[in-house]
């Protein structure tokens, strides 16, 4: 049995508290340090507003690659290059960046930020896809840098909640990357550590 | 006492003549490879989440015409070739707090200057990146 979770849960009470901690009532905790001479003070109450806006932009790049990733999915399923099983894997892993995006997008705003919109048009390398393998391929190059690129934001959140939940999906990138690399026929593993 | 002040004043002097900020010979071939990492968001001949790379070096930050950069890059006064490159690529939000590329870095040096030797070839390739 498969238990689905929300990796994001843990932030249901902290999103409303961290940005009551670093949006208004911040401000105004700074103003009133500054006003009070103390600088310090309200200096720190004006990094953890940076702290916030650091993690919304980081969120809101990770919510525009899924955006793009299911907009590339969509071009593989209606490319008519794809056979079943292969086109309901790909149907499903658009599925789950479609559940990442919106737990990204609903974060952002529980943050007080706004989230990024799917752009009206994704350029893909349509010329270059002429068989199953090459949109697998495709998208195995997609899930791969998917993989790096939450490798590389997991350190930079301030709120490790965030890192936490992120690392959640880094997973299901991995996993993506693996069974698309066995559909290819190559080493669906490759590698002990990813990078 | 002479003899160790002699010595230090060698040491050191063996030190400030190393080439610390030179950057490795970069082999492209592991480059590309690198550039993997790269392709949530970026690729050679199109804008993504990321600008395209094609025509990176001698390209001034923020300078891909259509791209909506974080203000932090589109204000950044920096022009991209080895030294740039190699400066972002180690700590994007420590050289440019504000960029929307919230990526920790590469921290190997090797690596750095592999993947640099990649996109140097690649940004200017004429298939690629077709005038």
């Amino acid at each position: 049995m498969i238990v689905r979770i929300n990796p994001f849960f843990a932030l249901q009470d902290l999103g409303r508290r961290r940005f009551l901690a670093g949006t208004g009532a911040t401000l105004s905790a700074a103003a009133v340090a500054l006003m009070a001479g103390r600088p310090a003070l309200a200096a720190g109450q004006g990094s953890k507003h940076d702290d916030l806006e650091t993690d919304v932009r980081i969120l809101n790049t990770a919510l525009g690659a899924e955006l793009e990733a299911i907009a590339a999915y969509a071009m593989g399923a209606g490319s008519g290059l794809l056979q079943k099983p292969v086109l309901d894997l790909a149907v499903q892993f658009q599925g789950h960046h479609k559940e990442h995006a919106a737990v990204l997008a609903k974060t952002i705003r529980k943050l007080g930020g706004t989230p990024v919109e799917a752009r009206e048009h994704y350029q893909f390398p349509t010329d270059g896809l002429k068989t199953q393998n090459d949109v697998l391929g495709f998208a195995a190059g997609l899930e791969r840098g998917a993989v790096s690129a939450y490798l590389g934001a997991v350190p930079l959140f301030r709120g490790r909640e965030l890192a936490s939940a992120a690392a959640s999906i880094l997973g299901d990138e991995a996993m993506h990357w693996a069974i698309l690399r066995q559909a290819l026929g190559q080493d669906p593993v490759p590698t002990a550590f990813m990078s | 006492m002479k003899h160790r002040a002699a010595t230090a004043v060698l040491v050191l002097a063996a030190l400030v003549s190393l080439p610390a900020s030179a950057i490795a010979p970069g082999d492209p071939v592991r480059g590309e490879a690198i550039y993997a990492r790269c392709q949530a968001c970026h690729a050679l001949g199109y804008d993504r989440t990321g600008p395209k790379h094609c025509g990176l070096f001698g390209r001034r930050a923020g300078g891909v015409p259509g791209f909506r950069y974080s203000p932090a890059m589109a204000q950044a006064d920096v022009v991209w070739d080895a030294n740039t490159l190699d400066r972002f690529l180690a700590n994007p939000t420590g050289m440019m707090p504000g960029t929307a590329m919230g990526y920790a870095g590469i921290a190997d040096r090797q690596e750095r200057a592999d993947l640099i030797a990649w996109l140097r070839q690649a940004s200017a390739s004429p298939i690629e990146c077709p005038p």
